[in-house]
């Protein structure tokens, strides 16, 4: 392993003492005269048309500023989603439309002076319905005769409209159906894995101003500033150009924020009125008319030889995309791409996707992708090959998971919506993984043994994750750095810190690549006027995409440093040189000139020129980080409730460029997972209210559930990553469900089929076995 | 109506609405590091020290606690000065967005006034009511126990 200064090393999060302090700002955090205030009406039937609708009323409401709906607003059908583009989401929305696809979809909104005036002149709009049947099913969904959600003409992208198919996927590599019948053992089985929100504590929230020179500034919390900048553009038929973007201090993210939800709206109101113009969601806003996982059901059938050798793996996915199909492919894509190519030994694949539109709130990009929800099933299945084999969890897992030097037909089969890019693995740790998380679980003292305390009974499971690092050739990030006379260094780039400790992660690349401290690095961000473009915050880029062109742009500015050290020490051969502690040593020489007198040199004296660099990157490459899922859990037979006792994962992400930061995102994600397995629910009326929209009754985790949690990260390194690493966001939050799963089958010999693994169905699954 | 409280040891008086919720009120009048979202009491992230105790801001009407001592988050320290348990929350890698921050420490804060030396479980039961969804707790427990230790070698 290389010898790192600063890489490696838990050099404090930069922002964390001024969030701890109660100085940072985020995006509400601020205040302007004139500040229009924003609210919105919604519908309230899950399939409607506006036959007409009338705000006279509202309009007319002292403090009122504007009151707009279809009639008064632009018509340009888009995606919400924020990807690169050309977007692989459907169009299939506007920014205020008649037709009504769910209980929550945008209606109105109105700009007051403020939110109490909004929310009054709301109760005055009349709003004429004709309501359409609705389809809150998937199955039913696609069905011929099933009401028909996206009719509009303009829709553009979607797969089959007359079955409510955004999306449709199917991957080939060799013929399941001969593998199947060539295996000794074929299990098959069905998981179906729940809407979800992402709960950041800070929801969506929006200002919107004009600057001095009436161009539109939007301040947002957002995970994607320059995909925010083109798709308003784009809905206000606008250029470009007239607009900038500011990501300041992020309340969490977790793919919610991949979208643009309120950016076009507030825009729009502040181009029309010149004022500036702001929008916040309630916390139901937040969990009904944001955006929410994909429920997906998903069905993997795996045919394996006597020795345990898996001959042939089918995934069948069908996903719920809500009422608009953003990310629905995509996410769909991942459900196979981040999970199938972990067993890479079957000869004979399948992948197959559905993505239905339904009467029921939209679902987006969520930590994990598609991913959470593949393995949800995937890795429950995998252990039931074993039970048949007679082989243990652990056995088949070393037998069928890929390793370093190997690849998968799949990653080159299947991609972000189109072909993928074939990846050889250079760095997988993933046996050493299960060995370590064995170990630290007790698995080989606890498997099998259902240790029985009453009505309790212990159980412990397994599974086994991989995710990527980016989306490989296609995105891209971009950062600049320039010098100034005490060898600080201002770092201008697009990468989009949402509360993860990015920010902090560049400082470290500058600070090893410049010789240099991490508090000599001046850190601005995410500023669609003022750094260069990056995708933003998704797919698990931050450490390896952003993190990769922070490293590009510091070893030009390193090229530029020894072109003046060469000058200055009348040297010519820069391989002579060592860049540390701030100056430049030459070895030959024993000659040394420190990067402030370089600064001077080049800013003051001869040859003036500005030392600074860009440096972009985008990669054929997209390293997955791996992780071994370790629980044990006790099972009340007589309530149905699950406590995880200790939850134990090992994590390879490369080398781990800040350990704190990396176990923060370890930890984040795991529990993030664990109240996903069970307790988070939508629940739905017949009609299609969400009706769990508050924390009382959506559970999200308190310390009080929290497990002992062992993170155990062992370190390999990744070639194509910055200084060795890979991103590790994501993966942590696949565990849970099945490990979980696998744990109750431990203790009790059940699955629960229906996540979240609530009392009520653990009960049902016990009663059904006897 | 007016109302005057002491905020952060600074007496002022405070224009109020009826039935307005301090949250409201400390967020219109710039006090800007009170989070807070859910107006149900559910997530903590609006916690602020009332007479030396902590509240969620967001249910307690502004009225009621007229004459009262307020406490936020910039009362207990500063980016130059800050009190241990800021320090300690940064060295620990407890803030990630850092947006449920402020409530979390002030009810820590709260803790250690009391129980200068909580156990896991004290921690626990004490920030039950303040919602990370960033961190999973673990390195806020170890933040707090961190804070109990240098305050008890006086490093205030
Ligand atoms: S805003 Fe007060 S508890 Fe959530
Ligand atoms: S640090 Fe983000 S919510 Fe706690």
């Amino acid at each position: 392993m290389k010898d790192f200064k600063h890489i490696g090393t838990s050099t404090d999060k930069i922002d964390a003492l001024s969030l701890a302090t109660g100085q940072s700002m985020f995006v509400d955090d601020i205040s302007f005269p004139n500040m229009l205030h924003v609210k919105f009406l919604y519908s309230s039937y899950a399939h409607a048309i506006i036959e007409d609708i009338d705000t006279t009323l509202a309009e007319k409401h002292p403090g009122v500023e504007m009151v707009l709906t279809y009639k008064n607003t632009s018509r340009v059908i888009h995606t919400t989603a924020g990807q690169g583009w050309p977007e692989p989401s459907p169009y299939d929305t506007y920014m205020f439309n008649k037709k009504m696809r769910y209980i929550g979809d945008r209606v109105a909104a109105v700009a007051a002076e403020t939110e109490e005036i909004a929310r009054e002149a709301l109760k005055l709009i009349k709003v004429q319905y004709k309501v359409l049947p609705a389809v809150l099913d998937m199955e039913d969904a696609m069905k011929d005769g099933a009401p028909i959600i996206h009719d509009e003409p303009e829709i553009k992208g979607a797969y089959d409209i007359k079955h409510n198919l955004a999306a449709h996927i199917l991957v080939k590599v060799g013929d399941v159906e001969k593998g199947f019948a060539e295996s000794d053992v074929v299990v098959e089985d069905t998981f179906e894995v729940p809407y979800a929100q992402h709960c950041p504590i800070e929801p969506h929230v929006t200002i919107t101003y004009l600057d001095e020179y009436g161009r539109i500034v939007i301040r947002t919390s957002t995970q994607v500033p320059f995909h925010v900048r083109r798709i308003v553009a784009q809905v206000l038929d606008i250029p470009v150009q007239k607009i900038r973007v500011i990501k300041p201090r992020i309340g969490g993210g977790f793919g919610v924020k991949q979208e643009i939800i309120l950016e076009d709206v507030c825009a729009y109101i502040t181009m029309k009125t010149g004022k500036p113009a702001r929008a916040l969601f309630t916390r139901e806003e937040e969990f009904v008319s944001s955006r929410t996982r994909h429920q997906m059901k998903v069905n993997v059938k795996i045919g394996a030889k006597k020795d345990g050798i898996f001959n042939a793996i089918r995934m069948y996915v069908l996903s719920n995309t809500g009422a608009y199909g953003t990310h629905a492919l995509t996410v769909a894509s991942n459900a196979g791409s981040k999970t199938l190519p972990l067993y890479n030994k079957a000869p004979n694949v399948e992948y197959i996707a559905d993505v239905v539109y339904t009467n029921l709130p939209i679902a987006g990009a969520y930590r994990g992708y598609g991913a959470t929800q593949g393995y949800a099933c995937l890795e429950q299945v995998v252990d039931e090959v074993a039970h048949k084999l007679e082989l243990t969890p652990l056995e088949i897992r070393k037998k069928n998971h890929i390793k370093s030097g190997e690849t998968s037909p799949i990653f080159r089969a299947l991609g972000e919506g189109r072909e993928g890019v074939t990846q050889y693995m250079q760095s997988c740790a993933l046996d050493e993984l299960i060995e370590k998380g064995a170990k630290e679980i007790g698995w080989f003292e606890k498997y099998g043994k259902k240790t029985r305390n009453g009505s309790k009974v212990r159980g412990i499971g397994m599974s086994i994750h991989m995710q990527g690092s980016g989306i490989p050739l296609v995105d891209m990030g971009a950062a600049t750095l320039k010098m100034n006379e005490d060898a600080s260094f201002n770092l201008m780039y697009g990468g989009t810190d949402l509360g993860t400790g990015l920010d902090t992660i560049v400082t470290q690349i500058v600070a090893e690549t410049l010789g240099i401290k991490p508090e000599q690095v001046i850190v601005y961000a995410a500023d669609t006027d003022l750094t260069p473009f990056d995708v933003g915050a998704y797919a698990s880029s931050g450490t390896f995409i952003s993190g990769g062109a922070v490293l590009r742009a510091a070893m030009k500015i390193r090229e530029q440093i020894f072109e003046v050290a060469k000058e200055i020490f009348g040297e010519y051969d820069e391989r002579d040189f060592v860049l540390e502690d701030g100056k430049v040593t030459s070895k030959k020489t024993g000659k040394s000139v420190t990067l402030s007198e370089i600064a001077y040199q080049t800013l003051y004296v001869k040859n003036q020129h500005q030392i600074a660099a860009t440096g972009s990157m985008v990669s054929p490459y997209s390293p997955p980080p791996f992780a071994a899922h370790f629980v044990e859990i006790e099972v009340d037979e007589e309530t149905g409730i699950i406590t995880p006792i200790k939850y134990v994962t090992a994590v390879d992400c490369g080398t781990p460029l800040n350990p704190e930061l990396v176990r923060g995102q370890i930890i984040g994600a795991l529990v993030n997972g664990l109240s996903y397995a069970l307790s988070e629910e939508y629940k739905f009326t017949d009609s299609g209210r969400m009706v769990s929209s508050n924390f009382m009754e959506y559970r999200i985790p308190s310390t009080r559930d929290i497990p002992e949690i062992v993170p155990i990260v062992v370190r390999t390194y990744e070639p194509t990553g910055p200084y060795g690493a890979k991103s590790v966001a994501e993966i942590n939050i696949n565990g849970p469900i099945p490990a979980i799963g696998n744990a109750l089958y431990d203790a009790l010999g059940v699955r629960v089929h229906k996540v979240p693994y609530i009392p009520e169905r653990v009960l049902e699954a016990i009663r059904s076995k006897k | 109506m007016k109302v005057c409280y002491s905020v952060n040891g600074k007496k002022k008086e405070f224009e109020i609405k009826a039935g307005e919720v301090l949250l409201d009120v400390l967020r219109r009048n710039g006090y800007f590091e009170v989070k807070g979202n859910c107006y149900m009491g559910t997530c903590g992230a609006c916690t602020v020290l009332i007479d030396g105790l902590p509240y969620t801001s967001c249910t307690m009407l502004a009225a009621k606690v007229d004459g009262s001592e307020i406490t936020t988050i910039k009362g207990i320290g500063t980016l130059q000065k800050p009190h241990p348990l800021q320090k300690a929350f940064v060295e620990k890698g407890a803030v990630q967005c850092g947006f449920c921050t402020p409530g979390i420490i002030l009810v820590a804060y709260a803790l250690l006034k009391n129980n200068p030396d909580p156990t896991d479980d004290d921690i626990k039961k004490m920030l039950d009511g303040n919602l990370c969804r960033c961190t999973g707790y673990v390195q806020q427990i170890e933040a707090v126990k961190l804070a109990a230790k240098m305050l008890k070698k006086g490093d205030e």
